[in-house]
């Protein structure tokens, strides 16, 4: 398999997008992403997206994407795995690449979220959920990680101001983002005090609903120098998966989807936690942050709590988790979340990210996630 | 009339029936055709008993559309005395007396409306199990 690099990244910010629809937002940061690369012209492309039939009544948006980006008939996929599937994405977009059957190669992500109501997208979101044996007794997404904050709580001693404590670093971390959604610092106290959702869950533990997109071009590794940006090289991929009824699994408070996926991708790239400068992981909910910072080696089994509140995860610890602001405050539409995971990295490794920038970063790492963990996808990326 | 989808689920929603692995012993609900354990594909059926533990449980304060007004509920995955977990609501019980260890019974009750035409779905919910 040949090596592969990203040459080129776009997103514009995220948030609530009521003057744009569905293919405006994913074509602007695709053209951004194209103009950042120096490219008019793509061979082939794969957009992530979880449900845009029950956000945005449309399927079949692999070829509309395609034709509205100027593009067909280049062969166009819609990648799906629940808010996995921008991630996912890009792992298909590699796995083109490296294979040889194509050059340059686009991976994106959109979700249009906010066209519906709140609970219209409360039940799009559930159905990443196993309907029929978690979805008809009324159990929504914060509230199967309630179940496993609740476990997780019981087994090691997480407390309540830890999870907290994830919120408050990635807004922090998020006030730094021109691109958030919410790029507003909050309390621990704010967090606790806010509107409950599904306890120990409240409404500052969850990722907001978001419109979005995000684009990255993928090409050869032994091509870069034909562009204009520094490569990033793409070094490990990782993707497994796992029960997607949270019940079904013999342990609630490991995250066994990321811990295989990481392993995959520390393997094929000749790396270890320790190597790792940077790290986006898919916080959903605060207790996800810490159960898979732990999936990942950052910390041992039930370390993730005590870890956040050392700052160990912050912005000039040991391993800055989350230096975008997270899903929590970049936002989170779901299909492009992955993608913009590894142009937050990609940016890291170019020295591109002003305030936020993690000094001297080689190699860094995103673990995107559907469901309560029923998928992850993760990479590894290094500078050339 | 009720749907294809909810009559197809008739011996699990009803009955409780579960399966159990003949090559590895494993059991499952509901049914699969192939064990995730040993690849096998020969179960026997049998129906699970109503006893379980509560193995993780959360109070659900913002539902989704389809349980609108009804929240606060107690959801739990319950571990069956007879192998399989599955995700139940806790019901007569006060939402902070809800704790991992906890003895439940499964009980028929009345569950949610199913689309437009309202009808009722019925189902199995936990309660206290009381000595």
């Amino acid at each position: 398999m040949r090596d592969v690099a990203v040459i080129g990244v776009g997103m514009q910010k995220w948030g609530e997008i009521w003057t744009k629809s569905l293919r405006e937002i994913f074509v602007e940061s695709a053209l951004l992403a194209m103009d950042d690369a120096g490219i008019d012209k793509l061979e082939a492309m794969y957009v992530g997206s979880m449900s845009p039939g029950l956000f945005a009544a449309q399927e079949h948006i692999g070829s509309l994407l395609a034709d509205y980006l100027g593009q067909a008939p280049i062969p166009a996929t819609r990648v799906e795995s629940a808010c996995a599937s921008g991630g996912l994405a890009f792992r298909m977009a590699c796995m083109d690449v490296a294979s040889g059957m194509h050059d340059i190669v686009l991976a994106g992500g959109v979700e249009k979220m906010t066209d519906i109501s709140g609970g219209e997208a409360t039940f799009a979101l559930s159905t990443a959920s196993d309907m029929k044996w978690e979805g008809t007794c009324g159990v929504t997404f914060p509230g199967l990680y309630a179940m496993m904050a609740v476990a997780h709580m019981e087994k090691f001693g997480t407390t309540r101001e830890q999870l907290a404590q994830v919120a408050v670093k990635n807004h922090a971390n998020g006030s730094l983002n021109a691109r958030a959604q919410f790029p507003t610092k909050i309390t621990a106290e704010q967090v606790i005090n806010s509107v409950k959702v599904a306890d120990p869950l409240n409404i500052l533990d969850c990722s907001p609903i978001t419109d979005g997109a995000a684009a990255v071009i993928v090409v050869p590794a032994d091509m870069v120098k034909n562009f204009q940006q520094p490569g990033v090289k793409v070094t490990g991929t990782g993707h497994a998966t796992d029960t997607i009824a949270l019940h079904d699994r013999d342990d609630l408070t490991v995250i066994d989807s990321a811990r295989l996926a990481g392993e995959q991708a520390y393997k094929m790239a000749g790396k270890t936690p320790q190597d790792i400068d940077l790290c986006e992981v898919h916080d959903c909910f605060t207790i996800a942050e810490i159960m898979v910072t732990e999936a990942l080696g950052f910390c041992e089994l039930g370390g993730g709590g005590p870890a956040v509140a050392a700052g160990h995860t912050a912005l000039g610890g040991k391993i800055p988790v989350n230096t975008s602001g997270g899903l929590k405050s970049k936002g989170h539409p779901v299909g492009a979340t992955g993608v913009g995971q590894v142009i937050e990295v990609v940016e890291q490794l170019r020295g591109q990210s002003g305030q936020r920038q993690v000094k001297d970063a080689k190699v860094g790492m995103t673990q995107n996630m559907g469901g309560s963990g029923g998928s992850s996808v993760v990479h590894i990326l290094e500078v050339m | 009339m009720p749907s294809a989808r909810s009559w197809r689920a008739y011996p699990q929603t009803y009955r409780l029936e579960a399966s159990r692995c003949s090559g590895c012993q494993k059991t499952f609900f509901p049914p699969r055709q192939v064990c995730n354990a040993c690849s096998g594909r020969e179960f026997e059926t049998f129906r699970m008993g109503y006893g379980g533990t509560v193995v993780t449980h959360t109070v659900i304060r913002t539902p989704g559309d389809q349980f609108q007004g009804e929240a606060p509920f107690a959801v739990g995955i319950i571990a069956m005395d007879d192998g399989p977990k599955m995700t139940t609501q806790i019901v007569d019980v006060p939402l902070e007396e809800i704790r991992i260890g906890m003895k439940v019974k499964l009980e028929f009750r009345r569950m949610y409306a199913e689309g437009h035409d309202g009808v009722i779905e019925y189902g199995h919910k936990a309660v206290p199990l009381r000595e």
